[in-house]
This record gives C-alpha cells, structure tokens and sequence, in this order.
C-alpha cells in the first residue's frame, strides 16, 4: 500500500499516540483487503457502542483513548443499551449502567453526534452522489451503497473509529467498482417487508462482497429497511444491485422453497408474550404510517417500539406518539431490538416482530423464541 | 507474504493448527487458551510467536487482543495463514507485529523453534538455531 509522507510520518508516530494507533489500524485493514492507498472520506458511522457487545474490554479501550482522541469528520453512533430517559424501568444492573454510561461519555467527549441509530441515511442529510463514507452499521452500509448512492465497504467498528480520527480509508473492494458475479431472481409473489427481509437474508448468504437483484418492483421505505437489514444480518455482502447484471452471470433464484428455508431458521415459535417494531429502528415515515394503521385498535400484549430520539421528538411535535402510547406501544429511543439487553430470556419465552434482523439476534443473543409476521399481520393478530 | 502491523519480535513459536476465537477462549488476564477442543487448551500465549492459521469469531475480539496486551500477557507477535479483519485490527490497537505467509511456510513452522521477526527486513522472518 502507497502511503503519502504525512501518512508516513502519522504511522511512525511523528503525531502522537492516537494518530499512529489509527493509522495502523487502516494500514493493517487495507493489506488485508488489498487496498492500494488512502482515501479521504466525509462522514464515519460508528458501530461498538452497547455494552452487551463490546463489554468491559470496549468500554475501558474507549474510555483510554478519549482522553486524547478526537474525530476530524461528521461521526455519527450506532444504538447503544438502553433509553437513557427510560433506564430505571428496566431492571438493568447498576454495573451495566455505569458501563454503557462510560462508553457513551467516551464517545462524546471525542467528538462523536451521540445520535444512537442504525438508520443515520434516515435521519441526516445525504452527501452528494458518489460521496466516500465509512459506516460500521451492516444495515447503514448496504443502504448507503445501494440506495443512496455513497460508497462504503462493510466497516468493522475499529476502521470505522480509525475512518473517524484521520478521516481517510482503504481504498478497496466496493469503494473501487464492483462487479457482482452471482444474480438472484426474485420469484416471490406479493412480497411484503418480512418477504424482503428474507430476501436479504438469503441474499447474504450468496453474495461475497455484493449482487445482482433481479425481478424487483417498487419498494416502500419500510421494504427496502428490511433487504437491508437481513442482508446484513447473514453474511460479508454489503451491497445490490437491481438488474440482471451481467450475462455471464451465476443465477440463484429465491423462490418459496428458498423463502421457506429462511423462515424455517429463524421462526422457532408459534406465538410471542411481546411484540418488537423496529430492526432497523423506525423512521418518521414507518411512525406515521404505524399510527394510521393503528386508529382505533390496541395491543393486546406489550409491544415495544424502537426509533431513533430525533424520530421521537418530531413524532411527539406531531403527535403520533401519544396515539402509539393510547394503542399500548412503549416508545423507546437510543437502543434498537437488535442486541438489546431490555428482551430478558427470563421474562420472556417468544417475541413476535417482522424484522429478520431482530429475529436472528433475539434467538441468538438474547436466547429467546422468534415468532415472524408481516406488520399487517400482527396488527389483525394483536389488536382489538 | 505480507505484513500488516510492522515490528520486530524475538521468541519462541506456539504454533496451533486451529483457528483463534479471540473473544471467547483466550483469557484476557493470562492469554491462556480455556477452550478444551481447542488445540492450544490450558497453554498460554502470552510472550510467544503465535503462529495460527487465522482469527475467527466476533471482531469484538480485537478488543481481546487488546486487553491481553494491556495485561502484559499478549503474544511478541502473531503469524498467520491467512488475513482476518479480527486479528489485523486487534494486533493494530495493541502494536504487535502481524505478517501473513503461505502455506508451504506455514506447514514448515513448529513449535519451539527459535525466531526473529523483522518486518523491515528483507526476510522478515528468521529461523535462529
């Protein structure tokens, strides 16, 4: 990898501790990817802020570093724990309070939008077409490169944070041109978000570092949130492309055999004691469209609304969230059901959601069962 | 072969012909490996030419890696089979030397053997007798 002299000079340590560390971060990173330089990028979104991931090694890493280390570009922040309005309602410990608190002071003091979402192409202004970023979040990633026209590989939470303090990149793999060598047919009729979730999910699997996608319509937000998220979910593959690609092309059909399968592995229950909207958090739009949906009805059980906070005020100025709250839905900001230590197998036996990516880490990390349902369903199922 | 953290190291190989899971089975105090399918189970790798072939498992265990260095107990320097984001952001954070060789001089490492690792050097790994 070609390096500039002050590049040179930052990994010798000729400009400090936190410069040097970052950059053999990156150095280490493009070897590895086969990178050929640095690039500079505009905006890092960083992944490695709950404490039930990164735990007490990340905590202390993060609470060393910031004493030194600041961000050169926009940085913006995954979900972290909890809903920091909402934290003694949860019956969490005072050890993983301390913690996440440290993690996210950490992150503040170096600099970082504590923005807590996994949906920042959401939330935040879109740079223009072509515009070099880094983003750490799996979901983030691929609808950056897919729909909105940024160029990001699939950051780990460490290039992500190095991407950050030195604003600069490897330049390899989906940050040069692709082009993907398998295309998937989609086959599915009347698809709807959970159908896309497991599009994603099977997608994934397939895909290397991106994809050809084929027999696709129109798209709600909602829809394409899914793709995103399940393809994040299962594999290293962090971007679509809609077409039939190139002729020479290995095709891979997703029809419902292969749907089922998907389901098969991640539907283990028949019905849930809560219900979880949200992975990846929701948008104004989806709040929007959920209290439409709503009018008139309420939950029979718990259910569990994840956004981002900038989503929630807008949505209480609105006043959406005082109808969600008359329907029953606990809104909650700063924290996603993906990883969240608020699902206890304790408590609960099974949730039932309509996110492929809440469902993988709901069985996998919090032990529970996963019962999958399209929104429409739920909403006749679950309501009166 | 490829280097991806530079330094030097002299020490003696532990060489383990499973992959790493660095999250789970090393002990971030001792460096001692806890997992007993693994080769390498009860051994320590702290201070040792780690030579393995490749991470897997979570990044977060770069973070482990890490925490080993920060406990004293982490490897001189690792070589491996091939280049995993894990392990190359993990020797990144805690400054130890990571070089990637191919198989025919993967095969030919044991452990026990004598070596001096410079990365600046024209044969960056050296076998000492």
């Amino acid at each position: 990898m070609e390096l500039t002299k002050e590049e040179e000079s930052a990994l010798k340590g000729e400009q400090g501790e936190i410069l040097q560390m970052a950059y053999r971060i990156l150095v280490a990173t493009g070897e590895a990817t086969d990178a050929e330089k640095l690039i500079p990028i505009e905006w890092a979104h960083l992944s490695g802020v709950n404490y039930n991931t990164i735990g007490d090694a990340g905590e202390e890493f993060l609470s060393k570093i910031s004493k030194d280390a600041r961000v050169k570009v926009r940085t913006t922040l995954n979900p972290m724990g909890f809903d920091i309005d909402n934290v003694s309602n949860y019956g969490l410990d005072d050890n993983f309070i301390t913690k996440q608190l440290s993690i996210k002071n950490s992150y503040e003091t170096m600099g970082v939008t504590p923005s807590f979402s996994c949906i920042p192409y959401e939330i935040f202004d879109i740079p223009k077409e072509g515009t070099q970023v880094s983003f750490a979040e799996s979901n983030a990633a691929i609808h950056a490169n897919s729909f909105d026209n940024l160029k990001t590989n699939k950051e780990s939470a460490f290039s992500a944070l190095a991407s950050a303090i030195t604003g600069k990149s490897p330049y390899s793999s989906l940050r040069k041109d692709d082009t993907p060598n398998v295309t998937i047919r989609m086959k599915v009729d009347n698809p709807n978000e959970l159908t896309y979730g497991m599009l994603g999910f099977f997608a994934g699997k397939v895909g290397d570092n991106s994809v050809n996608i084929s027999g696709i319509g129109e798209m709600d937000r909602r829809s394409c949130k899914a793709l995103c998220g399940g393809m994040g979910t299962s594999g290293t593959c962090a971007k679509f492309n809609f077409g039939d690609g190139d002729p020479g092309c290995e095709k891979v059909d997703f029809d419902n055999k292969e749907m089922q399968n998907v389901h098969d592995e991640l539907n283990t229950s028949e019905k849930g004691d809560l219900i979880t909207l949200g992975s990846p958090q929701l948008g104004l739009e989806e709040i929007s469209d959920l209290t439409h949906k709503l009018k008139g009805r309420s939950f029979k059980k718990r259910c569990m609304i994840f956004c981002p906070r900038t989503v929630k005020e807008q949505a209480q100025k609105i006043g959406y969230t005082n109808e969600l709250e008359r329907a029953g839905c606990e809104i909650l900001s700063d924290c996603c059901t993906c990883l969240t230590p608020l699902i206890n197998k304790d408590d609960v036996d099974a949730v039932t959601t309509n996110s492929i990516k809440g469902a993988f880490y709901l069985k996998n990390s919090n032990g529970v069962g996963v019962n999958l349902k399209p929104l429409l369903q739920i909403i006749e199922d679950e309501t009166r | 072969m490829k280097i991806l953290v530079k330094g030097k190291a002299r020490g003696t190989v532990l060489k383990s012909n499973d992959p790493i899971n660095f999250l789970g089975t090393v002990d971030k105090k001792t460096g001692i490996i806890s997992d007993k399918h693994h080769e390498l189970y009860n051994k320590s790798i702290k201070d040792t030419i780690l030579v393995f072939p490749s991470g897997v498992g979570s990044s977060v265990g770069a973070y482990t890696i890490y925490s080993v260095k920060s406990n004293e107990s982490a490897p001189l320097a690792m070589v491996c089979q091939k280049a995993d984001l894990t392990v190359a952001t993990g020797c990144a954070l805690a400054n130890i030397p990571l070089v990637i060789i191919n198989d025919d001089k993967f095969q030919s490492f044991q452990t026990g053997q004598q070596v001096s690792i410079d990365t600046e050097s024209s044969d960056p790994i050296t076998l000492l007798e």
